[in-house]
């Protein structure tokens, strides 16, 4: 799951980590409201207007911009709230604004008393150890800084048997070169943010800027922060922290009946149980001409009803010109999705667009025999070979 | 011999009267698997399935002299169950359970590291080893005794290469399904080299995913080993997008090198034999046994 990056400060905050004060509104009104009410308890005199939605590359888009008055920050924050912000990571479409989030300005004093830097921290996989990613090129995209000044990225791994100790902590300040309170604040707060990755299960914490501000303060200007899907039944304030609307609205609907989907731009939809044969099945369609419409995981309880559901999602995207079943029995029976089929197939009525379904494993033969005997205009097959040809057959008619 | 499991594996099977470890501890019984018994804390000198339930894997052990076990209680007390597993001298824990938080499965790893046992999974379908143990979820009669390991990180996916390698003419020794999680017991690595050393697996169909860089660093030590057995490869998500979890949550594509592009070239560069369609599993490992004989 991905936090906004107000939520994101939310949980830095409560473990201590010093954040830029913000808050979060949905209305020209509240944004003035906030503005004054940020005046009043940090003595800021302008503000950062900040769209909150769940892509990097805000800035680039357009979406965070600086207000030096409160007539500014009205004209600002008319422009960013409701716009379609399009960034690197959104894809062309775009995203829509419906959240704002009026923070602090932070950059006080002179340039040259501030500096910003990167750090991030996630799970290395190779190692199975927490690992803290830092940088003093902070403020530009750590991809851009890997490409051109790779040895300005460093590292510090974690032991699984402890926490962040503090010679690490240390270790990190001093790399980014620091000193005095600006070296004490900034082991504080990697020892904080360590604390805040931990206790919120997240899989990724990253923040970009850390900013060493002109009084020596060490600020989080920006949050980004995925938490574990798994573990969010252990906190309670997780589900409302959920924003569908930045969900793909299919996905959404899939998620009610188990299914785990995911929308693709191709023509020919599928719907297989594993995540495995899942991924192998759109690359079978890949290879035999045709482009995957979606990834869709029934699980292993595919019968009638998650067959029909995801029927229905499936062919609610228009671009979809046939659909591909394959299902490997081995707790599923395959004459029960077979049954499955043919109910859902009755059920939605005219179904303009071939199907072809493909049964393996328990009980194979009883469910091709079903399809096979049901009268509807469907394609069986056994083999995976089999099915590739006829996905290759129909997408080149 | 084979790998991990056989006929002398003495197995329990963690959570046991819950509808899951019922279910799946039938059908272990009914392939013929050796369960001793099972664990449910609290309802241990009862009997379930004819077996005896312990309250604690120290007591399964002691009793019935265990040596392996199978889990399947919930994602929250899953961790809990490995570390008392490997902590009461189980040898070989085979965690089903899907849904573990990241961070719990980094604790347990961690805590079993120097406990003398191996652990697969979690999130995954268990070990077989056809006519002999099916410590597993895995429909048992579609894995024909033969001489082809398999190693794989999906469940259907397994059946699927199964399937192939006994329509193709030929059948397991043992395949692992080692789990789709981001922090998994074995890796792909440590699988190969089970099988590699097995005499009496002659061949190896390894099957990965997008996300990590655990297919490379088995390709690699597959090379640095002198290719002594065939191996064949496939890796899923050649068509997945960037940045999302598909299904398992370990199949993330995170950068360019846990891309499948990326994968399938470097275990081609390794020497193992790469197909682009899953349909071509069997095919190509009955063609690679024809020219190794």
């Amino acid at each position: 799951m991905n936090l906004h990056e107000y939520q994101g400060k939310e949980i830095l905050k409560k473990n201590g980590v010093l954040t830029q004060e913000g808050i979060a509104v949905s209305t020209l009104d509240d944004a003035i409201k906030a503005a004054i009410s940020l005046q009043q308890s940090t003595g800021t005199t302008c503000w950062v207007v900040k769209a909150q939605i769940h892509a990097g590359g805000r800035g680039k888009g357009g979406g965070v911009k600086v207000a030096t008055s409160m007539d500014k920050l009205k004209e600002k924050v008319t422009d960013i709230l409701g716009m379609t912000l399009i960034t690197p990571q959104t894809g062309p479409a775009g995203k829509k604004v419906s959240t704002i989030l009026i923070a602090q300005d932070v950059y006080g004093g002179e340039a040259e008393q501030r500096k910003e830097f990167y750090m991030s921290i996630l799970l290395d996989r190779e190692k199975k150890q927490n690992v803290i990613i830092y940088s003093t090129e902070g403020g530009m995209e750590i991809e851009e800084v890997a490409d051109k000044h790779p040895e300005k990225i460093q590292k510090e791994w974690i032991d699984p048997k402890g926490m962040l100790q503090a010679f690490q902590a240390r270790k990190i300040a001093f790399n980014l070169g620091l000193s005095g309170d600006a070296f004490k604040n900034m082991v504080k707060f990697v020892g904080n943010l360590y604390k805040a990755y931990v206790t919120s299960d997240a899989t990724m914490l990253e923040i970009n800027p850390v900013l060493k501000t002109h009084d020596n303060r060490i600020i989080a200007v920006d949050a980004k922060v995925n938490i574990d899907d798994n573990a969010i039944y252990r906190h309670t304030e997780y589900p409302e922290m959920r924003d569908i609307a930045e969900e793909d609205p299919t996905e959404v609907e899939a998620s009610k009946y188990n299914l785990n989907f995911i929308k693709l731009d191709g023509n020919v939809g599928c719907m297989v149980n594993g995540a495995g044969l899942a991924m192998a099945t759109m690359d079978m369609i890949k290879l035999a001409g045709g482009s995957p419409a979606n990834f869709l995981d029934v699980g292993g309880s595919a019968n009638a009803q998650t067959v029909e559901a995801g029927f229905r999602i499936i062919l609610s995207d228009p671009s979809v010109k046939a659909i591909l079943i394959n299902i490997f029995g081995g707790i599923v029976r395959c004459d029960r999705v077979a049954q499955g089929v043919v109910d859902a197939y009755k059920n939605i009525g005219e179904i303009n667009i071939p199907i072809i379904v493909r049964l393996q494993g328990t009980n194979a033969e009883l469910g091709k025999e079903l399809i096979d005997k049901s009268g509807l205009k469907v394609f069986s097959a056994i083999l995976l070979s089999e099915a590739a040809e006829l996905v290759s057959k129909i997408v080149k008619s | 011999m084979s790998v991990l499991v056989n006929k002398n594996s003495k197995v329990i099977v963690q959570g046991f009267t819950g509808t899951e470890g019922t279910f799946h501890a039938t059908q272990m019984i009914e392939y013929g698997t050796n369960v001793v018994g099972g664990v449910t804390p609290g309802k241990g000198g009862t009997t379930h399935l004819d077996k005896p339930v312990f309250n604690t894997v120290a007591d399964a052990v002691k009793k019935a002299s265990a040596d392996t076990s199978i889990i399947f209680v919930p994602p929250a007390f899953a961790a809990d169950a490995i570390k008392e597993a490997a902590e009461a001298g189980i040898k070989v824990i085979v965690c089903i359970t899907e849904g573990i938080p990241i961070q719990d499965m980094v604790e347990a790893k961690e805590y079993i590291k120097d406990k003398n046992c191996t652990l697969i999974g979690p999130n995954c379908p268990g070990v077989i080893t056809p006519g002999e143990a099916k410590v597993g979820i895995m429909p048992g009669f579609v894995f024909k005794k033969g001489r082809v390991g398999i190693i794989s990180k999906s469940g259907t996916l397994t059946y699927e290469a199964a399937d192939q390698i006994v329509k193709a003419g030929l059948g397991v020794s043992t395949a692992i399904g080692i789990g789709g999680d981001p922090v998994i017991g074995t890796s792909t690595r440590q699988a190969v080299e089970l099988l590699m050393n097995d005499p009496e697996t002659d061949s190896i169909v390894m099957i990965g995913e997008i996300g990590g860089g655990m297919e490379a660093e088995a390709a690699r030590w597959i090379k640095a080993n002198g290719n002594k057995k065939p191996v064949v490869g496939f890796i899923a998500g050649q068509t997945a997008p960037a940045g999302r979890r598909m299904g398992h949550a370990g199949a993330i594509v995170g950068g360019n090198d846990d891309t499948a592009a990326a994968k399938m070239k470097i275990l081609a560069e390794c020497g193992v034999m790469v197909v682009e369609s899953p349909a071509q599993i069997g095919a190509t490992m009955a063609k690679a046994m024809l020219v190794a004989v």
